[in-house]
């Protein structure tokens, strides 16, 4: 019995398992700081490999759009534009569709099952990989949609965002296939923010006799507007930086024009269209575009990181 | 006496039918899209599904009306994906570990935790542009310059985030009084974490690892300049540092070719591709549903 107890009093932990538990911690906080390594990583690789084309074009470089590696003259205005223009007017569309699904989610219009089997769907829509969206833009979209954009050109031909022929793939077709990418996004980051608004809030709404949508318009999208907005802003992000389904329905072309309906351009899709082939100074122009596309999507994301830390502990 | 009866044309009443009925066309054309391309896919695609499919080599494009198979680019997304798992699911799931077990909520967590946000949403193209720097046209690995290995690497970029906050969110969820028991026993933090933690969220953690190798096989833009494409089989260990074939890149190059034949090849692969996707979530989906019902009970 004795001997036990001496036993227990000298169980102490050994030296190796001690050993092991700083080792197992420390690994993982190497690993952990791998995220801020990378991170790292990628801004100074794409900044330095991009110095040469910004040495030599500075800013100019954001403001002409010539695009020449013959002459090697670079200029990324229309693919800048191009980003710009097509995730704007995307998300424009996205956001009234997008909140006003996941209103009707949230409600209760109809039962639970339905709402949720909606709700689904359209998480599953965000599964789909965005090359096999640029397929069916190609050979569904693009025909289906033909009849309407000549439609468009001929009775609103003097807006200038009308004003060419329809010509097969252009940045409205972008744009729409980037409303069906965003659409998941923005509907269950809205659905989630409109769930967390608290139930008093409605009920106080209703007892003082207001009617529904005077409900959800004056409290609870008030009460919900900063998770929806930080939801919008990472669609943004996502709008900016998508490629594939856009390389593949925009037309890919480089002259600037205003016109929706002809072809165009975004950064993405020139570094998907340029890159495998690039050399010499147009690889570094490549670079140069796709630093500026980074710092767009990382502005747009650490604000609405911002955005999220800021307002979501207001209720 | 009126007033207590719900009055149809009152301005208020129509007000809100109009309104309710604004949304219900929302939601309708936010499905449609959905309804359209999956019935899509598995017409045009599901048409196309024979055995030859998938031993074939897929032909280069020209006049021959014979596309071939996709075996080399199934294999290749297989490949790809496995060599992403095996860099990203380790380091995303130590970093996890660390955040949710070690750190105290100081700054170098909020930091790391802020930086996984940031790389979520690093657009994919710009992980490919880094690897390609980084990786091919350096030829740092032996010397090779397009290869499944890059390709595998600037996927595992994309998956990391999504590893790393699917564990450090399982890990939250595991209730305190568990570590505190073990700890209690005697238990070294990395028994506890090992023996204790780590499998009681292992579920949680399992399902958000594979949404995202999921979403990864379904990537193409990271792959576009570091894995390139192949028209060939793939025979041996030796072809990682190749360039190789994945299904996403050959719906890409694919769908661009004039030849009506590689469209339908096109086709064929978005209807595998798609199938294997909707299935893994839609099953985790009720897996996920399901456990939940059980742990209330």
């Amino acid at each position: 019995m004795e001997e036990k107890l001496a036993l227990f009093k000298n169980r102490k932990r050994f030296g190796i398992e001690k050993n092991i538990d700083i080792i197992f911690k420390n690994t993982a906080l190497v690993l952990s700081s791998f995220v801020a390594i990378i991170l790292l990583g990628i801004v100074l690789v794409v900044f330095f490999q991009s110095f040469e084309s910004f040495s030599r074009y500075g800013l100019k470089f954001l403001v002409t759009s010539e695009w020449n590696p013959v002459k090697d003259e670079y200029g990324a205005f229309t693919a800048i534009y191009g980003t710009l223009i097509t995730s704007f007017l995307s998300l424009l569309i996205t956001i009234p569709l997008g909140v006003g699904t996941a209103i009707f989610i949230t409600e209760d219009f109809v039962p639970k099952v339905f709402r949720e089997i909606i709700g689904s769907f359209v998480e599953l829509l965000a599964a789909i990989p965005s090359v096999v969206l640029g397929l069916w833009a190609i050979f569904v979209m693009e025909p289906f949609f033909r009849t309407f954009f000549i439609f468009l050109h001929n009775f609103f031909g003097w807006v200038p965002l009308f004003s060419t022929e329809p010509t097969g793939r252009n940045s409205l077709l972008a744009i729409l296939i980037l409303v069906v990418m965003l659409l998941p996004i923005v509907t269950s980051i809205a659905r989630d923010s409109l769930n967390q608004v608290p139930k008093k809030l409605r009920n106080a709404s209703y007892g003082i006799g207001a009617s529904r949508w005077k409900t959800i318009f004056s409290v609870i999208l008030p009460a919900a507007l900063s998770g929806i907005m930080a939801g919008v802003l990472l669609a943004l992000g996502r709008a900016m930086g998508e490629t594939m389904a856009v390389t593949m329905i925009i037309g890919n072309s480089n002259a600037f024009s205003w016109s929706l309906l002809s072809p165009g351009y975004t950064i993405s899709s020139m570094l998907a269209n340029q890159f495998g082939e690039a050399d010499g100074s147009q690889v570094s122009s490549l670079f140069y575009a796709a630093f500026v596309l980074m710092i767009l999507s990382l502005v747009v994301n650490i604000f609405a990181q911002w955005l999220v830390k800021k307002f979501s502990l207001k209720y | 006496m009126n007033s207590l009866f719900y009055q149809k044309n009152s301005s208020r009443n129509i007000g809100d039918k109009v309104f309710t009925t604004l949304s219900l066309i929302c939601v309708v054309i936010a499905i449609l899209p959905l309804i359209f391309l999956v019935t899509y896919i598995l017409i045009k695609g599901g048409a196309q599904i024979t055995p030859e499919l998938f031993t074939l080599e897929p032909n280069p494009p020209g006049d021959d009306l014979d596309a071939g198979g996709i075996n080399p680019a199934l294999i290749g997304t297989l490949i790809i994906t496995t060599i992403a798992s095996i860099i990203a699911i380790p380091v995303g799931v130590g970093g996890g570990i660390y955040l949710a077990e070690y750190s105290k909520g100081g700054l170098f967590s909020r930091f790391i935790r802020f930086g996984v946000n940031v790389l979520a949403g690093v657009p994919s193209i710009i992980a490919g542009v880094f690897i390609y720097a980084l990786i091919v046209s350096t030829k740092i690995l032996f010397g090779s310059m397009y290869s499944g290995l890059a390709g595998g690497m600037a996927l595992s970029i994309l998956m990391l985030p999504s590893v790393i906050k699917t564990t450090d969110e399982g890990l939250k969820l595991v209730p305190n009084e568990l570590r505190y028991a073990s700890l209690g026993v005697g238990a070294s933090m990395y028994t506890t974490i090992l023996k204790i933690t780590l499998p009681s969220a292992f579920r949680s953690i399992a399902t958000g690892v594979v949404l995202g190798i999921a979403r990864a096989a379904g990537e193409t833009a990271p792959l576009i300049f570091t894995a390139l494409f192949s028209y060939y089989y793939i025979t041996g260990f030796g072809d990682l540092f190749y360039e190789m074939g994945s299904l996403a890149v050959l719906i890409y190059n694919f769908a661009l070719e004039p030849y009506d034949a590689q469209n339908q090849l096109a086709w064929a692969a978005s209807f595998i591709l798609v199938l294997s996707i909707l299935s893994v979530n839609i099953f985790s989906r009720i897996l996920a549903a399901l456990t939940e019902k059980t742990k209330r009970v």
